[in-house]
């Protein structure tokens, strides 16, 4: 039997290291085409002024880039040392998007973001922009080709699963690349990102400006990140997420979930604002709703019907049971490959093999389970719609926040108003909103998965590793205490950066006329900008 | 879609990009490993610290990513390795990647306080950084030579009975030695090409020195062993090379001197383990002659032929099982589907080309010694 102690460290693990890791990626999606931005205007306008503010924005960046990096580092070999039968099970599909992303998007962004910080006194001015822009591109490539990967574990087509190697094996590639889920979730995340390091360098122009210190450069800080912050927070919610929620049985539970409804309503289903959910009583008391909205929003019609959670549910026990038959005929499959019976069944059933396995959770061998555990085995498709209630509802009004948030920055910029003091005040006090809304989103998003690592193909709990909870314990301590040392560093790095302030820059022409008037002190060879 | 090449062929390009892959991390971030190991040695100021620092510092972001694809392309191609390898050797991989981790992080954060304790801890997070990978890659590699105690079930489900003091068997630390040694001389080989004429290059060609005997003998002593020891594995039976990924379809057993055995069947395989053998002392020449491009090219020959021999010694073999005759994991058994690697296959093909003529162009822009003058005074540098 599986130990679902394991399990559940497993998956605290993987959620403590992504989460981390996800909190320095979206600043780095979104300050890299800032920074291609204002180096634009810099190439353009031929302004030094605008060559500052891309280095001081690229020094934060910096700071900010090589934790992404440091951290992604553990994402990349945890689905092998934590979920060692997941990645034999989905292997064959799910690693491919993982190797792309290496080849196309991390050498691009990793070889040119060496050039972007050390080639300044080594590239013409439209050699420097191209680098900055290959690491735009770069990084936001690598959020597309993971966004492919997990797309397919929310909707896993162009797959089948073949009894003889035991595992799901690529069948059409095209729709594992082109997966609607997968699209709706990149622009939704790379736009969040841009709303992330939107937020950033507001906040950090605002501060600047209700100091009264490097006004230039905050002034133009805030134009670029106002007019950036207010398109992508547009687009975040736009071309939100909803609209693959109709696909699947699963993505229709987690829809379902988030609005906690329980049956299914008549169409267009009214969107809850408010309520309070309970997973056991299956129903949601001090419900107040709008009505059609939903119903809008999710089948973009007004007949189409959201299903609810309990008919999802019967639609699940259902499953099992066909998969049960699945589940037998590849055990037959094993013993003799060519018992023909058994390769009829096979094919017969083969849809809802992963419904048995969420039997196993329960009894050893799915083909023993009673009535009574399929019932237990339907009702654990159920995630936990409480917490995805709730957290969806902070995710969503944080994001409505930001797009009034930036549309009076916009306006602000507009008329060139850079002295209301509340706004900026606000602007500073805003600055954690879009790392909020991030990593709640990212739980909505993976709790409302559960129980599957792929939906109705491989439940969660078969997917871990064999190994001890000693052994995950320590790892989890380990990262705990690494990354906590890293995230206190960077931070007090960040702020002592802010408040040093941009340089003006003096490039390194070798000649010896430099090197008296920049001897004084080694470690910073240049001035700060006087405060204005 | 039909695939031009039959599943057999997919399977041994695989096996040969994987090598090809290893063997680029090795070349690349090899020598940011040993340089870093070798950072708080050769440079005893925090000037002739960042020379060295400096000398990887444009670059070995991009190196990096050669680990990064290492996992992914693995994975992509050899999703039983990924799993079983990377579960088994549990902690060993994670003190490599707390190690890989402290990297990129000391090389940028370093710099951002002038203090000298900031900086000598930063300088001690970087040698871990070098060192351990270094040396935990070679003792992963002494373990899989060996054999790693693991078995398939029926569903392919990997059980791994070892442990992690059991990794350190004397023939997994000589390995281990080996592969610190390499990739010291390799970073001592980089140095020598990107350091200005004076005392850390002279230290760095010291240490490169007595890295590349170290690399000979123990090299030499691994070679040894593999012929006298009680080392090796062969398939028992026939293998077949188009057959289904599942690795409880073919059997293997334990058969000592085996890893020799490919040498006699094809002897141009030899090419590898003397080119091994010959890199340390054509880098040892490059120092005692002052020829810097000799040395570099002697360390890159070290790392090509070490690696090689090992991939070729095994072959089919990646890796076998110690305690079960129906797990191991072999070229044959272990891939993923036609389909998967012919598409793979051609996106490498398309982008790889792309990756190198763009890093080339980048260390192109970033040619030239980097002199101690340099790194007072230009602002950019780390």
């Amino acid at each position: 039997m599986i130990d679902m102690a394991v399990v559940e460290l497993s998956r605290l693990q993987f959620a403590l290291t992504a989460l981390y890791h996800f909190l320095f990626v979206p600043l780095t999606l979104g300050l890299s085409f800032i920074l291609v931005i204002t180096e634009s205007v810099y190439v353009i306008t031929d302004r030094p002024i605008w060559r500052d503010v891309t280095r001081f924005w690229g020094k934060l960046f910096g700071i900010n880039f090589v934790l992404g990096v440091a951290t992604g580092l553990t994402m990349e070999f945890e689905f092998g040392t934590n979920w060692a039968y997941y990645s034999h099970y989905v292997g064959d599909i799910f690693g491919a998007p993982l190797a792309i992303e290496g080849l196309m998007a991390f050498f691009l962004e990793a070889t040119f973001v060496g050039l972007m910080f050390f080639g300044w006194d080594r590239l013409s001015k439209r050699g420097h922009l191209l680098t900055t822009i290959m690491v735009a591109v770069g990084s936001n490539l690598s959020a597309l080709w993971i966004l492919i990967a997990n797309g397919w574990m929310q909707h896993p087509t162009g797959a089948v699963f073949n009894p003889e190697t035991m595992r799901m094996e690529v069948s059409n590639f095209k729709d594992v690349i082109f997966n609607p889920v997968a699209q709706a979730k990149f622009v939704h995340t790379v736009s969040a990102g841009y709303v992330c390091a939107s937020v950033f360098v507001l906040g950090v122009s605002c501060y600047y400006l209700l100091r009264g210190r490097h006004i230039e450069l905050a002034k133009r800080s805030f134009t670029v990140a106002a007019a950036f912050g207010l398109a992508s927070s547009l687009s975040v919610v736009v071309l939100g997420d909803e609209s693959g929620y109709a696909l699947t049985d699963n993505q229709q539970m987690k829809l379902a979930a988030m609005e906690a409804m329980w049956e299914t309503d008549k169409a267009p289903a009214g969107l809850a604002l408010f309520g309070i959910p309970s997973n056991s009583a299956h129903e949601t008391a001090y419900e107040i709703k709008i009505p059609y909205v939903l119903g809008l929003i999710a089948t973009r019609s007004l007949s189409g019907e959201v299903t609810g959670i309990i008919p999802l549910v019967e639609r699940a026990d259902h499953r099992i049971r066909t998969g049960i038959l699945a589940y037998d005929a590849v055990e037959k499959l094993k013993v003799n490959p060519r018992d023909l019976v058994a390769r009829e069944a096979w094919e017969r059933n083969k849809n809802d093999l992963g419904y048995a396995l969420l039997l196993k959770r329960f009894v050893a061998d799915p083909r023993l389970a009673d009535d009574a555990t399929i019932d237990k085995a339907a009702w654990s498709t159920v995630p936990n719609v409480p917490a995805l209630f709730f957290m969806f509802r902070i995710m969503a009004g944080l994001g409505f926040f930001l797009i009034v948030f930036f549309a009076t920055a916009f306006a602000f910029s507009v008329r060139r108003r850079f002295d209301r003091k509340w706004f900026l005040r606000l602007a500073v006090i805003a600055m954690p909103a879009p790392w909020i809304a991030i990593e709640v989103g990212w739980a909505v998003a993976e709790f409302g998965r559960q129980p599957w690592a792929v939906e109705g193909v491989l439940p969660t709990f078969l997917g871990a590793s064999s190994l001890t909870t000693t052994q995950i314990w320590a790892t989890i301590f380990g990262f705990t205490a690494l990354y906590s040392i890293m995230a206190v560093i960077e931070v007090k790095l960040m702020f002592s950066a802010i408040r040093h302030g941009p340089d003006r820059y003096e490039p390194y022409e070798g000649g010896p006329a430099l090197e008296h008037a920049s001897r004084q002190s080694s470690s910073s060879t240049f001035t700060a900008i006087p405060a204005e | 879609m039909s695939i031009p090449f039959d599943y057999e062929t997919m399977r041994l390009i695989w096996w040969a990009l994987m090598g090809v892959l290893l063997i680029g991390f090795a070349l690349t971030d090899g020598f940011d490993l040993g340089s870093a190991a070798l950072l708080p040695f050769v440079g005893r100021t925090d000037a002739e610290r960042r020379m060295v620092i400096n000398a990887i510092g444009p670059t070995w972001e991009g190196n990096q990513v050669w680990f990064i694809l290492g996992g992914g392309a693995i994975f992509a191609a050899w999703p039983f390795v990924y799993a079983v390898s990377f579960s088994g050797f549990y902690l060993a991989m994670f003190l490599v990647l707390c190690a890989f981790i402290l990297r990129p992080v000391g090389f940028k954060y370093r710099s951002k306080r002038p203090d000298p304790a900031w900086r000598a801890r930063w300088d001690w997070a970087l040698f871990v950084g070098g060192f351990v990978p270094a040396l935990v890659f070679g003792v992963a590699v002494g373990n899989v030579l060996q054999g790693v105690p693991f078995r398939l079930d029926s569903d392919l489900r990997s059980f791994y009975e070892g442990s992690l003091l059991g990794l350190f068997s004397p023939f997994a630390l000589l390995a281990g030695l080996v592969s610190v040694a390499m990739l010291v001389l390799h970073g001592a080989g980089w140095l020598t090409l990107k350091l200005e004429d004076g005392p850390v290059r002279d230290r760095a060609q010291r240490y490169g020195q007595v890295a590349a005997l170290a690399a000979f003998v123990l090299y030499a002593l691994g070679g040894v062993w593999l012929a006298m020891g009680d080392i090796g594995y062969r398939v028992a039976g026939v293998a077949e090379a188009g057959g289904p990924s599942n690795p409880r379809m073919t059997e293997t057993v334990h058969a000592a001197g085996a890893w020799l055995a490919n040498y006699g069947a094809h002897p141009w395989m030899i090419l590898a383990p003397l080119l091994g053998l010959a890199g340390p002392l054509v880098a040892l020449v490059g120092i005692r002659g002052r020829k810097d491009a000799v040395v570099f090219a002697g360390s890159s020959m070290a790392n090509l032929g070490i690696i090689a021999s090992v991939g070729l010694s095994m072959f089919p073999f990646i890796l076998p099982s110690s305690i079960d005759a129906r797990s191991s994991l072999l070229a044959w058994n272990a891939s993923s589907s036609h389909t998967t690697l012919f598409i793979m296959l051609l996106v490498t093909a398309v982008l790889l080309p792309i990756v190198l003529a763009y890093t080339a162009w980048a260390y192109k822009v970033m040619f030239g010694r980097i002199t101690e003058r340099e790194v007072n005074l230009n602002p950019d540098f780390y």
